[in-house]
């Protein structure tokens, strides 16, 4: 049990666990401190000083973030002193800052504005300094564009790119007023280690790292009569999408999403669900393969653990920095990609459209999907498989200049023929999700039983633990299957890549042997992606996670080799996992790449 | 192939000194520095290949490399000549005429500030307060202190260096 503190918070006395900071603190009061640099997700800076507040008997003020409550403490942040100097803070913080807010893409949506605009920062009384420098905007990602005019040095994304994700593509450079946010000799994002991850962009206070959106193109397209336009939503949009537009985290939008998109003037509503039950069945089919090649053909090429591949931030990631263990990704496209090449073939062939004049958009949570999207290994269709990506935020944007009334919308359902889906491809949006799915499936294939667990909810490989394991004995399997009777199959699944490596490393060295692992890049898995509403912090990830189980437990259908048009695709156009036609259009190959 | 190749030798002596000064000071995050400063001191800066090694040998971003190297002023990241001139640039030695010799060295290189000459021997760059006011104004050239400066002493100086500069005599550090 920890012990309780007494302190004073603006003469209201609380108990608190010894050890909580102020800040922390404070919100037991029933007081908000304004912070900056200050994240739930990351380790506590205490550079911007925002968060300054008074302790009786000390001259100086002190960052409410970075000060452990001590016994007896009596704190004011709302006093005289602290409000001038909270003010002086924010109006220096803005002097560098570029404040050309009507032009900035996080208008409406930044921490810094709120600020000023809280405080009614109204005068100018120091220098400002950013027209007085050099600053050089990073737009050759096609995932995201850094602008250090903006930036106001709080290090969230170093921070972030070091905690969560443990690659250290930004870091803080030079020293004292030339210090600032870098890449390794100030390439451009794109040239260095960044797994356009996105984390940083959900973590940046500013509108110094956003996406790159293409919310623009997706307006042309759609005025455009001559194009038909299919979008795809990925399963994490529909538990994150209603943040933006004035839901509570952790309600799921599923009906008024495809609803809004209808109304947006999109052809085709389909899912991306669809293509995740695609996905299990390949990459189930993959794996049994790969168990057979390994324990009865004692195949010294073929790997295991099958390492999943939808992650696409993961996948750059292994890239840079396991080149040497690439033959241990499923080759399976992420679901995105699967779904962008099936689009412009069965889609095109199934409703005698031309799929030159196919536009296809996804909506995502991610970042990195803009990248995947945009891999010269991509155009398996013949055409650009997926042409434009948006994250969710994007999405919204796109909901509220179209003037929709998103509360007001009712439910609508996805189109044929890629818009069924099951549980199973719901669950992929959180982490864990795609090995439930997997197992739900591959489990029985093998034993033509269910899964041995409770309403097929496989708990161990659930929740938010970094890195989690679970294996399951397999018994009395099909004749087809009898050499992996008594067989249990080792899984562990890992979110946010600094997990990833711990994960990856204890496979490198030999010390864990797994069957078969997942990869999520993000912490949370798609739910706390990149292109996700901000913010993103750990309560509203566990929200959104309770969302995507509830959806996962409300469908009729939980089983990925359930889906009617899963069946249907194989019967009419795919034939059967691992198929000739599905090599062509749903396996890939990865790139080794460089760490440094 | 052919370029690769001649890369290849042309680098072997950072990798090889990195690995000297891994095997001496460690691979440990605490290592950087003295790593960062020896690979300095033998080749007046730090290339991006020089980085690069570093940071796989310390299994670090290369990222973080350079942020620490771009932190410290005696640290360089750009190619310095042979002859790294640093002239104090604090308010004592600018009292005592620091300016008057900083364009004498200029006039002399034909360099300024930041610049290094064509022939890659000289460098000229400022820096902060060297511990010299009591005998301003001061300069390093590499890592010996010249004091007390004035234009005529300074070119007497420089020339000292034009004469010896790839000479038998040469006393690089």
């Amino acid at each position: 049990m920890t012990t309780k503190i007494k302190i004073i918070i603006n003469d209201k006395q609380i108990e608190v666990a010894e050890g909580s900071s102020i800040v922390d603190a404070a919100v037991c009061a029933g007081v908000i401190i304004p912070t900056l640099c200050f994240h739930k997700d990351l380790c506590v800076a205490g550079n911007c000083r925002v968060c300054v507040v008074e302790i009786a008997g000390q001259k100086r003020l002190s960052a409410a973030c970075a000060t452990p409550c001590e016994e007896g403490m009596e704190i004011l942040t709302n006093s005289l002193k602290v409000r001038n100097a909270r003010k002086q803070i924010i109006e220096l913080l803005l002097s560098e800052h570029n404040a050309d807010c009507t032009l900035c893409y996080k208008n409406g949506n930044c921490e810094l504005q709120k600020l000023a605009s809280d405080y009614k920062i109204m005068t100018q009384d120091f220098i400002q300094l950013a027209p007085l420098r050099k600053y050089q905007i990073d737009h050759y990602s096609p995932s995201m564009i850094k602008d250090d005019s903006k930036c106001i040095r709080c290090q969230r994304c170093v921070r972030t790119c070091a905690e969560i994700q443990g690659v250290s593509a930004l870091t803080a450079a030079y020293k004292g007023d030339r210090m600032k946010i870098a890449t390794f000799f100030e390439k451009p994002m794109n040239d260095v280690v960044c797994t356009n991850c996105g984390q940083c962009i959900n973590h940046c206070p500013t509108g110094a790292l956003v996406e790159r959106n293409y919310i623009e193109e997706v307006w042309d397209a759609l005025a455009n009569k001559d194009k038909f336009v299919i979008v795809q939503t990925a399963p994490a949009v529909r538990v994150g999408l209603g943040e933006e537009l004035g839901f509570e985290p952790g309600t799921r939008v599923t009906g008024k999403m495809v609803a809004a998109l209808k109304r947006l003037g999109f052809d085709a509503v389909m899912d991306t669900d669809f293509s995740a039950d695609l996905t299990i069945m390949e990459e189930g089919s993959e794996l049994l393969m790969r168990l057979k090649k390994v324990l009865v053909d004692h195949d010294p090429n073929v790997k295991l653990p099958l390492a999943t591949s939808c992650s696409p931030a993961w996948i750059k990631y292994i890239e840079h920095m396991y080149p040497d263990y690439l033959d241990h990704l499923s080759t399976c496209k992420s679901p995105q990609q699967m779904f962008g090449a099936l689009v412009k073939t069965y889609y095109a062939k199934h409703f005698n459209l031309n799929p030159e004049n196919i536009v296809s958009v996804s909506i995502m949570p991610c970042t990195a999907k803009k990248f995947e999207a945009n891999r010269p290994e991509m155009h398996d269709s013949g055409y650009r498989d997926v042409d434009y990506v948006l994250t969710t935020r994007e999405l919204a944007i796109m909901i509220k200049q179209a003037g929709i009334d998103f509360l007001k919308l009712d439910d609508r359902s996805f189109d044929q023929i890629m818009g069924a889906s099951t549980g199973a491809g719901v669950i992929f949006g959180a982490t864990g999700g795609v090995m439930e799915a997997a197992l739900r499936t591959a489990y029985e294939l093998v034993t033509g039983r269910e899964v041995p667990f409770e309403n097929l909810n496989i708990m161990p490989v659930r929740g938010m633990e970094g890195v989690r394991e679970a294996s399951i004995l397999i018994e009395n399997p099909l004749p087809d299957w009898s050499f992996l009777e008594g067989v249990e199959l080792k899984c562990a699944v890992a979110h946010g890549l600094v997990n990833a490596k711990s994960l990856m490393d204890s496979i490198v060295s030999g010390e864990s042997q797994y069957h078969f692992i997942e990869i999520m890049a993000c912490p949370g898995g798609c739910l706390g992606g990149g292109g996700q509403p901000i913010p993103t912090n750990p309560e509203i990830r566990r929200k959104r996670a309770l969302a995507i189980y509830a959806e996962d437990q409300g469908m009729p259908l939980r089983k990925s080799h359930q889906n009617p048009e899963i069946l249907k695709i194989y019967s009419e156009f795919l034939t059967e996992p691992l198929s000739e036609v599905s090599h062509h259009l749903l396996h890939t190959h990865y790139t080794p790449r460089e760490r440094f | 192939m052919f370029l690769n190749f001649i890369v290849f030798f042309q680098m072997c002596p950072v990798s090889e000194l990195i690995l000297n000064l891994t095997d001496q000071y460690g691979h440990e995050r605490t290592s950087l520095l003295p790593i960062l400063q020896g690979v300095v001191q033998q080749e007046n800066y730090l290339s991006e290949y020089a980085m690069i090694e570093i940071a796989r040998a310390l299994n670090l971003s290369a990222a973080e490399v350079y942020g620490t190297a771009t932190f410290y002023s005696f640290l360089e990241y750009k190619k310095m000549g042979k002859y790294l001139i640093r002239i104090c640039k604090t308010i004592s030695c600018s009292m005592k005429g620091k300016n008057q010799v900083l364009m004498a060295i200029e006039d002399m290189l034909k360099i300024k500030v930041g610049e290094t000459t064509p022939d890659g021997m000289f460098s000229l760059l400022q820096t902060n307060c060297l511990g010299f006011c009591h005998m301003a104004p001061a300069m390093l050239i590499n890592f010996d202190v010249y004091t007390d400066l004035t234009p005529e002493k300074v070119r007497e100086i420089l020339s000292g260096y034009l004469n010896r500069k790839g000479g038998a005599n040469d006393t690089r550090i």
